[in-house]
């Protein structure tokens, strides 16, 4: 092809590309902008008024749905449990994957699967009997009862993440490491680990949301106002027959935007292939 | 019904100042949340000294047949004024009251106090039906002039009616407003008994009616997935001259469209020999817990709720009915429509006999295949009765 | 054995420990609470409850018709999203691999469905459906082909694919996130090496990409199936598992069970079932990832 020719299928090729991408981001900015915009409006103009930017906008709203969704403290709340279980799970799933991926035992691939089953036999309606044990082994209205059901609600995604990307790593950096007298557990924390970065990344990236998103066993096992988490706060809105929408809306925004904010700042991880080509290379 | 926050966290504070007791509210929402909150609080016995139980007089019978909820006939009893009970609608207390020989074998009583009272029925905007040339104070009374009326909104390019028809109880709601009209109250609990069928011409006279709106374009396209939250914008926003809806609307429309201008109707009767009844009764209901240790407090606390002064007081600041009579006199117009109404009500809750849910499922799901075309009446009143017969040779 | 030979041993264990305590305490016997109260005829309220045995499950697999209508729309939508959802997450993960501008911020645009709240996603959805007053019939008449009109999410024909569409729409963020860290991962000499033997963009994709992305897919599909058969919120946010029963899924049939109908024991038993259903799709998903990956 002549460099003319094959410079023309570069650039309609790339102008494809960017209008798929373009057309999908505005399907997916669109819902946020009109939260936005609804989050402004007042009850009586939030679905009559369908201009974007409404004329006299309500910026009072974020402050009301802060103090009447008493946020400051579900705020709080919400970044410990988030906090405590994303990282909980992290370690205990890297934890077990990397057994699975490296060592061998007996009896590992029944146990593997079986960790892994409670992903692929999610049954609803586990959630009241676990409210059932919370309460029997006293920790029903606790942080700890609320904090553990969840990392171990995270385990069967991430040993299942964690071993594959440890499958798929090389092992000759362990292996020397072992030869030089390193313990396993040295070997896992300072060469395994730090290779994982991606995979954890995004392990993190998927709690994160799944914590910070909870409601229903927050609602059950939780009932004084200070453990509660941010999406208790978004309750307030919504009545049984009056929903409070731009309130709502506004919570909404407020409840998004911490979320957004560590994606931006974990998506760095997933990082082109430099690690790993250091180690596969 | 965290909606009423306020309201209560005022009541709340009213209370002690008057007796020293501290009454610490808990509200939750969505409805389904709380009712599996209040569930699972049964089965850990964690339950608070008063709770509501949303939903169906079958989990009511449950709760109490489990001991949970106290029987308060004796408070009422010995409420010797005998104005606790007199004061209180009828209606509102039926609802919460097993009567000898229920179906559910709980033991005779009352069990629940009624915190207000609601209707389903009709609404209507005034200013669409004038726009149609229509009388603006006269809402359609019998199925003939509903039609008519909703002829005429249509060529005015009106909508005419709009309901939440995507929540499968408004369909059973109103149906069985029609149903009772049409055949009697009678019957109509003999096809619940399985003693009539309902592939009975009376039955299928029922599922026409909907056929006939369909036919004739009256329902708003979309109404048979909505949910009622969406008919209510609808509504207040203009875009639908009717709606059928229950008396929260009014706090509900009043938040979306101060200005709408709109007054209430029965639905409109099929038949000229009864009149037609609609669904209402006790709003929200409270229960004592009976395990409780502060039982008397408890209903104490109750009783001083159900009093006028409270009563008014929820009225005007909820814009829902309040179910003391003697507040009756301080509603605003709109709700005293509704009020007016309260009378012709009658509840799933109060009836002798309970129909199976998958049997009312596929009867109100047969109602929507026939808002979209796709089966006749006849279809539908065949797979009800093919459920039915499933579900009667399951209990044997 | 030597001591250090069984230390080695337990130290093996020790590994997983943690995460076998919490599934013991949180997964295992919740699970086998559900397993028996399957045998139940239960309300969910009264603790008396009578053993029914095998009736329930037997039920489920002669004589509820509804139940698998339902698991076969849950179906339907799986393998709509197996094939557009994960295509599209693909050709954007490919697109964001290479050096393009804006790259990052199209990552954090595309993670937005994702982490809306399932009340937004109703609403504004609800809104491009409408059938009087929605987006999607503007644009139809817009392109000139208004005469496809119609209320998306009430009509029998289109609901459940419109709803579908919400759910991809919602998805595909995810399997975006995995697949780019996935293709990131492929050291950039292989690409370099290929593009030196000549090779085109598709040549590349097929002896390059695809293969080291191999364990990638299987994870994406095994969690598109799982995630998607038990699509819940977006159901009850737009069209309640109507019109009739078009959009009814196993979990909402489960609902309905438990709460509508009061039947938690019978609830129970659907869990089961499911499961297991679940369980043989995506063993077979992985199998058959598997053989393509010898192939």
């Amino acid at each position: 092809m002549s460099m003319t020719m094959e410079r023309a299928k570069n650039l309609s090729v790339s102008a494809l590309i960017h209008s798929l991408l373009i057309g999908v981001s505005v399907l997916c900015v669109f819902p946020l902008i009109w939260a936005l915009s609804s989050s402004l409006k007042t009850q009586s103009t939030v679905f009559s008024d369908m201009s974007l930017i409404p004329k006299d906008p309500q910026w009072g709203n974020y402050v009301e749905a802060w103090t009447k969704g008493d946020f400051g403290l579900y705020f709080m709340n919400s970044v410990f449990y988030t906090s405590i279980v994303v990282v909980g799970v992290i370690l205990v799933s890297s934890l077990a994957a990397y057994a699975f991926s490296r060592f061998e035992f007996p009896g590992k691939n029944f146990l593997f699967y079986l960790l892994i089953a409670t992903m692929m036999i999610p049954i609803p309606g586990t959630i009241i009997p676990l409210y059932v044990l919370l309460v029997k082994l006293g920790l029903a209205n606790t942080a700890i009862g609320y904090i553990l059901p969840q990392i171990n609600g995270g385990l069967a995604l991430g040993i299942f993440l964690m071993k594959t990307f440890f499958d798929d790593l090389p092992k000759e950096l362990e292996e020397s490491a072992r030869i030089d007298g390193c313990g396993r557990l040295r070997v896992y924390a300072y060469i395994a680990i730090p290779l994982a970065k991606p995979a954890i990344a995004v392990l993190a990236i998927f709690n994160v949301l799944n914590v910070w998103n909870e409601y229903l066993l927050a609602m059950l096992v939780l009932s004084d106002k200070g453990l509660m988490p941010l999406q208790r706060g978004l309750m307030v809105f919504q009545g049984a027959h009056i929903t409070e929408y731009p309130l709502l809306m506004a919570g909404i925004c407020i409840t998004i935007a911490p979320v957004m904010l560590l994606y931006l700042a974990l998506q760095k991880y997933i990082i082109k292939g430099i690690t790993a080509g250091a180690v596969k290379g | 019904m965290s909606d009423r926050e306020d309201a209560f966290l005022e009541l709340a504070k009213k209370y002690e100042a008057e007796t020293g007791v501290r009454v610490k509210f808990d509200l939750y929402a969505p409805s389904e949340s709380y009712s599996q909150k209040v569930k699972a609080a049964a089965q850990t016995n964690t339950l608070p000294d008063v709770f509501g139980i949303l939903g169906e007089s079958r989990d009511l019978a449950s709760f109490i047949k489990s001991g949970f909820v106290a029987d308060l006939s004796d408070a009422l009893a010995k409420d010797v004024t005998g104005s606790w009970r007199d004061r209180l609608f009828e209606k509102a207390f039926e609802v919460n009251q097993f009567k000898a020989g229920n179906s559910y074998g709980v033991t005779p009583g009352v069990y629940g106090i009624p915190l207000d009272m609601t209707t389903i029925q009709f609404v209507y905007n005034k200013d669409l039906f004038a726009k149609a040339g229509l009388d603006p104070e006269a809402p359609p009374r019998t199925w003939q002039d509903f039609m008519v009326a909703a002829r005429a909104l249509e060529e005015a390019g009106i909508q005419p009616l709009v309901s939440g028809f995507g929540e499968i109880w408004m369909l059973d709601a109103l149906s069985s407003n029609w149903a009772m009209n049409i055949m009697g109250e009678e019957k109509f609990f003999d096809t619940y008994r399985g003693k009539v069928k309902y592939t009975d011409p009376d039955w299928v006279q029922v599922l026409s009616l909907f056929k006939e709106m369909t036919d004739e374009g009256v329902i708003v396209p979309g109404a048979v997935t909505m949910v009622n939250k969406t008919a209510e914008q609808t509504f207040a926003n203009g875009r639908a001259a009717m709606a059928f809806n229950g008396s929260w609307c009014v706090n509900v429309y009043k938040g979306m469209n101060p200005t709408l201008n709109y007054g209430a109707f029965l639905p409109p009767q099929v038949s000229a020999s009864r009149t037609i009844k609609i669904w209402g009764g006790a709003g929200s209901s409270f229960m004592v817990n009976n395990r409780s240790a502060r039982k008397d407090q408890a209903t104490a606390f109750l009783k001083w709720l159900a009093e006028a002064d409270q009563q008014s007081f929820l009225a005007n600041a909820t814009n829902n009915l309040p179910a003391n009579r003697k507040s009756l006199k301080d509603l605003s117009p709109i709700l005293a429509q509704f009020a007016d109404d309260i009378d012709n009500t009658t509840h799933p809750n109060v009836y002798p006999v309970h129909e199976d849910h998958r049997v009312l499922e596929a009867w109100s799901k047969g109602i929507q295949s026939i808002l979209i075309g796709e089966k006749t009446p006849e279809q539908v009143a065949q797979e009800v009765q093919t459920a039915k017969e499933r579900e009667m040779s399951r209990k044997k | 054995m030597n001591s250090y030979k069984v230390r080695e041993i337990l130290g093996n264990y020790v590994f997983i420990v943690p995460a076998l305590a919490l599934f013991a305490i949180f997964s295992a016997y919740p699970f086998l609470k559900v397993f028996h109260l399957a045998a139940f005829e239960f309300d969910g309220i009264n603790p008396q409850k009578t053993f029914v045995g095998w009736d329930n499950i037997v039920d489920i697999l002669t004589n509820n018709p509804v139940f698998w209508a339902s698991m076969k729309n849950a179906l339907i939508i799986t393998v709509l999203a197996l094939i557009i959802q994960n295509l599209l997450a693909l050709l954007l993960a490919l697109a964001c691999d290479r050096d393009i501008r804006f790259g990052n911020v199209y990552r954090v645009i595309f993670y937005i469905p994702p982490v809306l709240s399932g009340i937004v996603v109703g609403l504004i959805w609800q809104w491009i459906y409408d059938g009087n007053y929605g987006l999607f019939n503007h644009l139809l008449e817009f392109l000139r082909l208004g005469h496809l009109k119609r209320a998306w999410l009430a009509d029998g024909d289109t609901a459940l694919f419109a709803v579908a569409v919400i759910h991809m729409w919602k998805g595909f963020g995810w399997g975006f996130i995995v697949l780019l860290a996935g293709l990131q991962s492929i050291p950039r000499e292989l690409y370099e090496a290929a593009k030196v033997d000549g090779a085109n963009a598709w040549h590349t994709f097929m002896n390059v990409t695809a293969p080291l992305m191999i364990p990638v897919f299987i994870l994406v599909s095994v969690l598109t199936i799982l995630g998607t058969m038990q699509i819940y919120d977006i159901i009850v946010s737009t069209t309640g598992g109507g019109p009739g029963y078009h959009t009814e899924v196993p979990i909402s049939r489960m609902i309905s069970e438990m709460t509508g109908a009061g039947r938690f024991g019978y609830a129970c038993a659907m869990g089961v079932v499911f499961g297991v259903v679940l369980l043989i799709v995506s063993v077979v998903q992985i199998r058959v990832s598997k053989a393509m990956k010898q192939a």
